[in-house]
């Protein structure tokens, strides 16, 4: 201890306190305060540029995900269109069957109809021409046979009276 | 560009060598038989002398032909007569006390590295004893000494490197070159040392603190590991300047909760409270002590180490032959210079992990009272 005492020089201390303190206060006004200050800035210029990356990665994502959604959208639209579509379609068809068919079936009835009431007119027809025909053959026959012409009217009506033609 | 700088380095060395060999002439022979320096009890001295400071730039001796390579340094001297400066080869290399420099109005000689001022009307300084100076007092030394001059060496090596560094993030945010190297030390002093012991609030105040102390000492250190034979952070008055700036930073920077912990624990009885009280301020004195003593006891112990395995060379060469002593020096000094890397490094780390920690304890926020 009394060897350290002895050691002790008050000037070197004196000395080092002196050039310690004039070495920090140029160390931190030229060497620590701007590598410090650039330091810092480099490190928030990193820590910016990741943030803004992971921002952007957001965005993207966001992005991504409404055109996914968009696209789920159109497709259920379009699905959506296409049935409509075919249902419209089947319907239609449908539709001009049923007038087609009633149509049709109203033609037939029109036709059937027209054809009966032709039918009874022709028959009409066919009995009064059958009738004279009947009268011109029965006076042609007669004529000769028969002086009563009334008696032989009245004979082939009541016998074409009897006969029915259906 | 790297030839032209090793011709600038071989210039200066050339420079450095020649101004060398015009310090060796005219030197008193301290050894005037021309003896080596080869017994146990004459590497004990010799040791011990240069783990001292010493006033001038000694690099080695020629004992044989009593010459001395190296060159001196001033002397600035305070007096009973005021200031004194002259070079320190008006000693001749004497250090007991023999060589009278007559500085106008005073006497100085030199014993055992420390400059003494004769008392007045005294021509030779006479000794009692145990060899202490009778008419002689010790002066204040304010010489650019072997350590001072290794100070200097080192702020002048880490203003240019650093500066360096701080240029360089102008051209770009990534440094080039050595500075490249040194970023990462900033970094760790930063990031490993600062803010985690005092705290992401507070660190920045004491950044230039730490950043300077870590580095002077590793750069003495290292120095010191050196032929150079520095032995700056070894001497007592340096280690104790450096602990004395921690201590008054940790005071002046300590908080109301730092103060109330020394002088009036929370939290424990009154009783406890009075007992507690002289523990922790002798706890607030031994911190920079530890400091203190850690640094100088470490290089100290270094270099003697190194030095005393060197000498084994010498000691081992009549029992074990020339060859084998050397060798074995060899490979010891060798193993513990590498160490001393290691150590260099460690110290500046634990001076300045220490006195982080020291201010973190200082500036920290008790909340959980």
């Amino acid at each position: 201890m009394e060897m350290l005492l002895n050691d002790f020089s008050p000037g070197l201390f004196i000395m080092q306190a002196v050039i310690l303190l004039i070495l920090i206060f140029l160390m931190v006004k030229f060497a620590w305060k701007p590598i410090l200050n650039s330091l810092n800035e480099r490190e928030e210029g990193i820590q910016g540029a990741l943030d803004s990356a992971e921002k952007a990665k957001l965005e993207l994502e966001n992005l991504q995900a409404d055109n996914q959604k968009l696209l789920k959208e159109a497709r259920a639209e379009r699905e959506e269109m296409l049935k409509e579509a075919r249902d419209m379609k089947n319907k239609m068809i449908e539709d001009a069957k049923n007038e087609a068919n009633e149509t049709a079936s109203k033609l037939v009835e029109q036709a059937q109809a027209t054809i009966e009431s032709e039918k009874k007119a022709a028959i009409a027809d066919l009995k009064s021409q059958v009738a004279n025909l009947s009268i011109e053959i029965a006076e042609k026959v007669v004529r000769d046979e028969l002086s009563n012409k009334d008696k032989q009217v009245k004979l082939v009506e009541s016998m074409l009276g009897e006969a029915t033609l259906n | 560009m790297v030839a032209k700088k090793s011709i600038k380095f071989v210039a200066v060395l050339v420079l450095v060598l020649i101004s060398f060999k015009s310090f060796a002439a005219g030197d008193v022979n301290q050894h005037p038989e021309g003896d080596l320096v080869d017994s146990p009890k004459e590497i004990k001295e010799y040791i011990k002398h240069h783990l001292k400071d010493s006033h001038d730039f000694h690099l080695f001796s020629d004992n044989a032909s009593g010459k001395h390579y190296g060159f001196p340094l001033p002397v600035i001297v305070w007096t009973s007569k005021g200031l004194k400066t002259f070079m320190s080869s008006a000693f001749h290399h004497d250090d007991s006390g023999h060589v009278v420099v007559d500085a106008g109005d005073v006497k100085l000689t030199k014993i055992h590295s420390k400059i003494y001022e004769l008392d007045n009307g005294v021509a030779s300084v006479s000794f009692d004893d145990n060899h202490h100076a009778t008419n002689a007092h010790k002066v204040l030394d304010f010489s650019i000494t072997k350590s001072v001059f290794g100070m200097l060496l080192a702020g002048l090596l880490m203003f240019l490197g650093f500066t360096a560094l701080a240029r360089g993030y102008k051209k770009g945010p990534i440094p080039t070159g050595f500075a490249r190297v040194l970023e990462p030390l900033v970094l760790y002093v930063r990031d490993e040392i600062a803010r985690p012991n005092i705290g992401e609030k507070h660190y920045k105040k004491f950044m230039g603190f730490l950043l300077t102390v870590f580095f002077f000492i590793w750069i003495l250190n290292l120095l010191g590991l050196t032929p150079l034979g520095f032995n700056v952070t070894g001497q007592i008055a340096v280690t104790v300047c450096l602990a004395l700036f921690t201590f008054f930073i940790v005071q002046f920077s300590g908080n109301k909760d730092y103060w109330k912990h020394i002088f009036w624990m929370p939290g424990v009885p009154v009783p406890m409270k009075i007992i507690l009280m002289p523990i922790e301020i002798l706890g607030m004195l031994t911190k920079p002590f530890s400091l203190l003593i850690r640094l100088f006891a470490n290089m100290t112990a270094g270099h003697f180490v190194v030095m005393s395995l060197i000498a084994l060379m010498i000691v081992l060469k009549e029992s074990f032959g020339p060859v084998a002593s050397t060798g074995m020096s060899l490979v010891l000094a060798l193993f513990i210079s590498v160490i001393e890397i290691l150590v260099a490094f460690l110290q500046a780390f634990i001076f300045t992990m220490l006195s982080s920690l020291f201010i973190g304890m200082a500036v920290e926020e008790h909340d959980h009272h």
